[in-house]
């Protein structure tokens, strides 16, 4: 098998055993669909499981295969980039919940025959570590070298290294908080509100309407996209540039190249994103908080962790802000866990994670070096020394 | 903040201590073998296997060469970004904080050694600083430069104003070593805290260790740093006796 060509896998966890969620149901089968690179070694000690966020998916590098673009990481993960499937085993599956393989609110409920809709069970970023975990059960993965993700992929990076501690070696949460606050609640409602305010929504049942709210996620998507940048950011690439035009119209068409640039935002997205797993995921978000989940200390979350740490945070990141990030190392301090902090430099806002950043990249770089000698991991894949 | 540039050949000017800000990028201890001479001698009085916490830690550059040489389990804290990026990526485990208050949320107990090097004299509050030190760690390492040294008192004698030089490019309105001391000062420091000296080594000009009594009188005068070993009288007794990673000390430190 290549190990330099993403390969794009699909598995059905719990056919045996349903998968017990957090609200107290049961859910099973369920289809998880995974993208791998690079190659397992032979005491399968190489294993990086990448978390993706809220709009993510599992297609992390190479070519997407509903966009046509570079995967959202394909900067960082490749041979001989900052993860390197020379030397990793990468993993990144579509979360519980999703639309991109990965059972979740478009898929057929078994018991009815028809799409779940709103009639899918409301799932936890527990959970979707929960199938995660299934999934490398599966595979005979015992223990994962390192767990990476921004965003919401950092609240799975956290999940995993609280629920799981003794399957996770290093954990590295980029742009990540152990609890979504009440700014991030109030954003996602306010994107929840327009697609349930879309006629085309149906009450979830779109599906059977043969339409889909696509204004609604449009505008969700626009909503969430302003909370990803900074204002620097948005300033510098927009300003108050006219789109196509000498002047204003006197009108509400897109004036402004920053309308322009939002409606594009909003447009492409409802190609590639089912409306009701907006739903599903934004509230797995809202939902998440280790310290309640912990009797009200964070400290007690990481209390017999013994991964090592890595938390990154951008310093123009208003949505998760390098506060929030400084609560997890206080906590993991606390606990004398092994914890590397660094806020990076940045002026382009939460997106960071996802650009051209090099300090970010280098910090990753140094600290996955550093976790590998730890663990033993020769510098290169054996097979390619 | 390891000082910038200490080593054999340097004055006693380029010793001291960059403070906070100065740059970590700048230490010239790049690989193991190149350590910085005081920081050589800091990591001889660290035992093999031991948990050590580096406050102030810079580039990292001591806690990789203890966890190379003495396979130790190493922590740093340091102020700047750039320190704190170059020591993860030498695949050390650094947190950016600041002594005066980052200290307080490691639990009782949790290292053999706290590192403090070249830093006493940057942060706000020095006394609390040892003290957490001596609550995080059963031994506290200290170094800083001696403002008792014969050249910083010819400094003042002469010219009648604070020094300011290659080392110490600040005036005294900006800079961040806002606590200087002699060793005489520290050493009554460590007496009126009841701390035990297990060790003390003064250091010449250049960097190489002289023979003088560290706590003795021709010391304080005639050498430019110092690095001490501490710990406390009885390590059992005292520590914490309100418990609990935030408690207090108890050498009558107000609230």
């Amino acid at each position: 098998m290549p190990v330099d060509t993403p390969q794009n896998m699909t598995i059905r966890v719990g056919e045996d055993q349903p998968i017990r969620l957090d609200s107290g149901l049961e859910l099973g089968p369920v289809t998880v669909a995974y993208q791998t690179m690079g190659r397992l070694n032979a005491d399968r000690s190489n294993v990086i499981v990448i978390c993706h966020a809220l709009t993510g998916d599992q297609f992390v590098a190479g070519i997407h295969p509903v966009t046509g673009k570079p995967g959202w990481w394909d900067r960082l993960v490749g041979p001989g980039k900052v993860i390197d499937t020379n030397r990793f085993f990468v993993l990144c599956a579509n979360v519980l919940g999703g639309c991109m393989g990965t059972t979740g609110p478009r898929d057929i409920n078994p018991a009815t025959g028809r799409p779940w809709g709103l009639g899918f069970p409301v799932i936890t970023i527990g959970d979707m570590v929960t199938v995660q975990a299934r999934l490398l059960d599966a595979l005979g993965i015992d223990q994962v070298f390192c767990v990476i993700g921004g965003s919401m992929g950092g609240m799975q990076v956290l999940e995993w290294a609280t629920a799981y501690p003794e399957r996770v070696f290093a954990a590295v949460p980029i742009a990540a908080s152990y609890r979504h606050s009440a700014q991030n609640i109030a954003f996602h409602e306010v994107g929840r509100q327009a697609i349930m305010a879309d006629p085309n929504w149906h009450g979830g049942a779109y599906h059977e309407h043969g339409v889909t709210p696509h204004s609604g996620l449009a505008v969700a998507r626009m909503t969430a996209h302003i909370t990803y940048l900074s204002e620097t950011a948005l300033h510098r690439k927009f300003g108050r540039r006219l789109q196509n035009r000498e002047a204003i119209t006197y009108g509400f068409d897109a004036d402004f190249q920053v309308e322009s640039y939002l409606r594009h935002q909003g447009s492409t997205f409802v190609d590639r994103f089912d409306a009701n797993a907006y739903l599903y995921i934004t509230r797995a978000m809202d939902y998440f908080d280790l310290a309640t989940e912990h009797g009200g200390k964070l400290a007690n979350a990481f209390r017999h962790t013994p991964a090592r740490f890595c938390v990154i945070s951008f310093s123009s990141d208003w949505l998760f802000p390098t506060v929030e990030s400084r609560a997890i190392v206080h906590a993991l301090n606390s606990v004398a866990a092994n914890v590397s902090f660094v806020e990076v430099e940045s002026d382009k806002g939460h997106d960071a994670f996802l650009l051209e950043e090099p300090e970010f990249h280098e910090t990753l770089r140094g600290f996955l070096d550093g976790a590998a000698r730890h663990r033993g991991l020769p510098a290169l894949a054996p097979e390619a020394v | 903040m390891h000082a910038p540039v200490v080593g054999p050949g340097t004055g006693w000017e380029n010793n001291l201590g960059g403070g906070p800000e100065g740059g970590p990028g700048v230490s010239p201890a790049g690989g193991n073998g190149d350590l910085r001479f005081d920081l050589r001698l800091i990591a001889d009085m660290v035992t093999p296997g031991a948990r050590v916490l580096d406050v102030g830690c810079g580039d990292g550059a001591l806690l990789q060469y203890l966890a190379v040489t003495k396979g130790v389990d190493g922590r740093g804290i340091e102020l700047s970004m750039a320190g704190v990026r170059a020591a993860v990526r030498r695949g050390v485990s650094v947190i950016q904080g600041n002594a005066d208050t980052d200290l307080a949320d490691y639990p009782g107990g949790a290292f053999d050694y706290a590192i403090l090097s070249q830093t006493l004299q940057a942060t706000q509050r020095p006394r609390e600083v040892l003290d957490h030190l001596l609550r995080v760690a059963a031994h506290a390492i200290v170094s800083f430069p001696n403002f008792g040294f014969w050249k910083a008192r010819w400094h003042l004698v002469s010219k009648g104003r604070m020094p300011v030089t290659p080392g110490l490019p600040e005036e005294w309105w900006e800079t961040p070593n806002i606590h200087f001391c002699t060793i005489k000062d520290f050493v009554a420091l460590a007496r009126r805290m009841d701390l035990v000296i297990e060790k003390g080594v003064a250091l010449n000009e250049n960097g190489t260790v002289n023979r003088l009594s560290a706590t003795g009188p021709w010391a304080n005068l005639l050498s430019a740093q110092a690095v001490f070993l501490l710990r406390r009288r009885d390590p059992k007794g005292g520590p914490v006796p309100n418990g609990g990673p935030n408690g207090g000390s108890n050498d009558g430190r107000r609230p």
